[in-house]
C-alpha cells in the first residue's frame, strides 16, 4: 500500500504503470482521478486551496485501505491526495487498485474514494468571483458511504 | 490534565486558532472529560466559539489522530482536534 500527501502534481501514466509491473499475476487496474472544476454551485472557480491534518491523514487512508482489504481481494492500493493551491484542470487526487480480475478491483477503488471523501481529514476552499468560501460537506457523499455499511460485499 | 486542541478549515480561520495546549484541574470533570464535554467547555469561551463549536457546522472530533464521536473520552496527554465536516478527493 502506498499512500502519499503532496502539493507537486503526479503523472497518473506514471504511477499507473509501476503497479502494471509489480506483479506479473495483475490483471487489472482501476484508477480513479479527481480534478478541480472550473464550476461549482453555479459560480466560476478560479482557485482551490485545500487543507489536511497532517499525521491523521495518512493514518486515516491507510485505514481505509485496510478496510477494504478486509471486504475484497485485491494486491495493492495506491492513493496520492494534493493540498495547497490548486487551479481548475488540476489533479487533486488519484485511487488506483491493482488485482488479478477487475471486479474487485472495481469495487475496492470506489469504496476508498467513497470513505476518503467522507473520513479523511481534508478540507477544499474555493476561490470565486465572489470571494473565498469554503465548501460544504454533500449529503450525497454520505450516502454513497452508506452504500457499503448496509451492503455486504 | 494537559491536552493539545488543534483546529481546522474554518474553525481555525474564524477561531483565529490553529492549536492550543489546554491545562485543566485534575478534578471529577477532567476524570469525565469527553469530546461534547470539552465543546461545551471552550464554547464558554463567546458567541462565536458557540456558534462554531455547537451550532450548525455539525463540528467533527479526533483524538489522536482517530476520528470518533461525541461521547469520545479524553485523558491526559490526548491529542484532541476539531472541524467541520471533511470535503477532500
Amino acid at each position: 500500500m502506498t499512500v502519499r500527501v503532496q502539493t507537486e502534481d503526479f503523472d497518473t501514466g506514471l504511477e499507473l504503470n509501476q503497479l502494471r509491473h509489480a506483479r506479473r499475476d495483475t490483471g487489472a487496474i482501476v484508477s480513479f482521478v479527481g480534478q478541480v472544476r472550473d464550476l461549482n454551485d453555479g459560480d466560476t472557480v478560479t482557485r482551490l486551496t485545500l487543507e489536511h491534518y497532517p499525521g491523521m491523514t495518512e493514518k486515516a487512508l491507510e485505514g481505509i485501505v485496510n478496510q477494504a482489504k478486509t471486504r475484497w481481494n485485491f494486491f495493492d492500493a495506491l492513493i496520492i491526495h494534493r493540498v495547497g493551491s490548486l487551479k481548475p484542470t488540476d489533479q487533486i487526487v488519484l485511487v488506483a487498485v491493482s488485482g488479478a480480475h477487475r471486479g474487485e478491483a472495481f469495487k475496492a477503488c470506489e469504496f476508498i474514494m467513497d470513505f476518503l471523501k467522507t473520513e479523511a481529514p481534508f478540507w477544499k476552499k474555493e476561490v470565486t468571483q465572489d470571494g473565498e468560501r469554503w465548501l460544504e460537506a454533500k449529503q450525497s457523499d454520505d450516502l454513497a458511504r452508506e452504500r457499503w455499511v448496509k451492503k455486504i460485499a | 490534565m494537559k491536552i493539545k486542541i488543534f483546529y481546522f478549515a474554518r474553525l481555525k480561520e474564524t477561531l483565529k486558532f490553529s492549536t492550543e495546549d489546554l491545562e485543566l484541574p485534575d478534578d471529577a470533570f477532567a476524570k469525565a472529560l469527553t469530546i461534547l464535554k470539552l465543546k461545551a467547555l471552550l464554547a464558554k469561551r463567546s458567541d462565536v466559539w458557540q456558534q462554531m463549536l455547537l451550532g450548525k457546522l455539525k463540528v467533527r472530533g479526533a483524538i489522536n489522530h482517530e476520528l470518533v464521536d461525541d461521547n469520545a473520552k479524553i485523558v491526559d496527554g490526548d491529542e484532541v482536534a476539531f472541524f467541520p465536516p471533511v470535503t477532500g478527493g
